[in-house]
């Protein structure tokens, strides 16, 4: 039935459950999809290459934080080894078409399949472990799997760092940023989609009890291991595919860029867009890459002011995340994602609020 | 035999340090089952400071330690108060998340005021080394063993006799019941937060004497999470054992690993025995087993 655009919304009523598992329950949320679909598909055409640049960092690093947020905001398992897992998608696949001169379109996944692999490996302790220590076995990881980066020369270059070909269709190359733009945002698209069906699956109900109390969601019959491994090599074949375009699309990669600070990063990205939400991963993802950029631009504006500026922002950035996660954390733990649903509901209600 | 002995011998040195500073992650883990990922920050800022007073103000050197010993007491409690007060009861995700974003803003905050270069402490102690028999120690390092055995002495003491220890060891053991005897647990929480503070000063003191002190000293707060691992995380004798364990570990797999790696196996070596005792032993050797019930 067509809905009077004058009528507020006053609740979702359905009477059958697939209206229920509906993803979008009324029309206009239809619409709203296809709207900044269509908003995300223009975006190239009004916008410089540096801006279509930022916009594919972003994109990517959607894919990573949604990733990081089914192992950690869903599943309830803290993970500072996510920057590691990139770095195997991104070396798997780089050595894959660098070395071995396999098709972009094929290493991609076989990138992701190996950092799931990796991950549900570094998995296998949490079914032991939790909190504090599930943290310090992640780390662990992200130490261990960097050394092996750099100390297997025969297969990673060390140090010296990878270049990697890019990618092709027929004779086509993606060599730009525009090209790269279409597809991170279908992959983005895809990931979104996926990570957003797992919660109304099984599998993501298990997850969630599985991070309510994990001895509870034994007790009423979930696999822990099984479900646990799951959620680190789902959480990792993310990660790995995020890796993988990001090391194709900037061309280069070397093992300085998948430290914990990359891993820190990620972490930061879903406490401050909203842990155990794919809004909050997506706005996230947004927020930790513009912010930098912000930063700098707002920097520049000074320059004049102060000497030695370009080490002082690197520094100042680190005070600045460091800031806003605690005071993410202290005052809105539910992060971005809370805060625009908060500011929608106001105006649902607006100017009638009470 | 002897680069065997020599081996040891910065492996002990370099273990006392990390016993100190895993002391201070005991500690606040023990109070208030908080770990904190801002323990190596805590170090640098001490060291940063005491050079700072030795280098610019020309302070005597015992006055300087003094003086960043009464400042770290002061940022312990700040910390604390502005920090980790709010996250009292919270998800432990939270209060990682927390200490490593105040690891984040304390480096960045370092690196704004003093830069990223290295620096050196003036000699303070005396240049010429040491001859033990065959072996040679530079002062430095006796001095640090020294210094750093003193300190896990008297916290041993602190902890046994003091009325404050006690009372500390009480809040540690169960909140509850030391509320209900009438300890004030955000005092005890406090005061082991400029504890565990001026423990990581006098840590980053000493190897700021060893090593000349740069932003990268903070990754120390890193390497120690293998020691209290080894250790557990609630047992002050395991983060002494487990301090000379991994720094015995690291020198010796440092002086005879490294050559046919190809380096960086000093560094990832504790880490690889960490993921081992965790997967064994997952509350390390000294750590009380945690039982849980639905």
């Amino acid at each position: 039935m067509p809905r009077n655009p004058l009528v507020m919304d006053c609740g979702i009523f359905t009477t059958r459950y697939k209206d229920d598992m509906a993803i979008l329950h009324h029309p206009g949320a239809k619409l709203k999809v296809l709207a900044v679909i269509i908003v995300f598909a223009a975006f190239p055409l009004f916008a410089s290459p540096y801006y279509v640049g930022v916009a594919n960092l972003v994109g990517i690093a959607v894919i990573g934080a949604l990733g990081l947020n089914i192992l950690t905001g869903y599943t309830g398992q803290i993970s500072i080894g996510h920057g590691a897992f990139m770095g195997v998608g991104a070396y798997t696949a780089g050595i894959l078409t660098a070395t071995h001169g396999l098709s972009f379109w094929i290493a991609l996944p076989l990138g992701g399949i190996a950092a799931a692999l990796v991950g549900a490996f570094f998995g296998i302790p949490s079914l032991r472990l939790k909190g504090l220590y599930l943290a310090i076995a992640t780390l662990a990881a992200q130490v261990i799997i960097h050394f092996l980066i750099i100390h297997t020369p025969s297969l990673t270059k060390g140090t010296a760092g990878m270049v990697l070909p890019a990618p092709q269709i027929g004779s086509y190359r993606l060599d730009n940023d525009l090209s790269f733009y279409y597809l991170i945002l279908i992959l983005t698209i895809a990931a979104v989609v996926f990570a957003t069906n797992i919660f109304r699956s099984r599998v993501g109900r298990a997850f969630m009890a599985i991070r309510d109390r994990d001895l509870a969601a034994s007790v009423i019959g979930i696999n822990l291991f099984q479900y646990k491994l799951l959620a680190f090599a789902l959480s990792s074949f993310y990660a790995g595919v995020a890796g993988a375009l990001w090391g194709h699309y900037m061309g280069v990669i070397s093992p300085e860029h998948f430290t914990i600070n990359m891993s820190i990063m990620y972490l930061a990205m879903i406490i401050i867009g909203g842990l155990g939400s794919i809004m909050g991963a997506i706005f996230g993802a947004f927020f930790m890459t513009l912010l930098p950029i912000l930063l700098r631009e707002a920097v520049s504006l000074f320059g004049g002011v102060f000497a030695n500026i370009s080490g002082i922002i690197l520094s100042m950035q680190d005070a600045i995340f460091g800031l806003i996660i605690i005071l993410f954390l202290i005052y809105e733990s539910e992060g971005l994602a809370k805060l625009w649903k908060n500011f929608k509901e106001y105006f649902k209600l607006w100017p009638f609020s009470y | 035999m002897d680069f065997f002995l020599q081996l040891v011998i910065t492996g002990l040195v370099v273990g006392s340090v990390y016993a100190l500073v895993a002391l201070g992650f005991v500690l606040i883990y023990k109070s208030s089952d908080v770990i904190n990922f801002a323990q190596g920050e805590f170090l640098l800022v001490g060291a940063y400071i005491a050079l700072t007073m030795v280098m610019l103000y020309n302070v005597p050197f015992l006055a300087a330690v003094a003086l960043t010993l009464g400042f770290c007491v002061l940022l312990g409690l700040l910390v604390e108060r502005l920090v980790l007060r709010p996250f009292i009861g919270e998800p432990v995700i939270s209060v990682i998340m927390a200490t490593i974003g105040l690891s984040l803003l304390m480096r960045g905050l370092v690196q704004m005021i003093w830069g990223t270069d290295t620096r050196t402490f003036p000699g303070i102690f005396s240049d010429t080394p040491i001859r033990m028999g065959e072996l040679v120690v530079s002062s430095v390092y006796l001095w640090s063993l020294a210094l750093a055995i003193l300190l896990l002495v008297v916290f041993n003491l602190f902890f046994k006799y003091s009325s404050t220890g006690i009372v500390m060891r009480a809040a540690a053991d169960d909140q509850m019941a030391a509320l209900s005897m009438g300890i004030s647990v955000k005092r005890i929480v406090a005061i082991t937060w400029a504890i565990a503070a001026v423990v990581a000063a006098v840590g980053g003191i000493l190897l700021g004497n060893i090593n000349g002190i740069n932003p990268t000293l903070a990754y120390i707060g890193l390497l120690v999470l293998p020691v209290v691992i080894l250790g557990g995380l609630d047992s002050i004798p395991g983060a002494i054992v487990g301090g000379f364990t991994i720094g015995l570990l690291e020198a010796l797999a440092g002086g005879y690993l490294d050559p046919i790696f190809g380096g960086g196996v000093k560094e990832v070596a504790p880490f690889v025995v960490l993921v081992i005792v965790l997967m064994i032993r997952p509350y390390g050797l000294f750590g009380k087993e945690i039982i849980e019930r639905v």
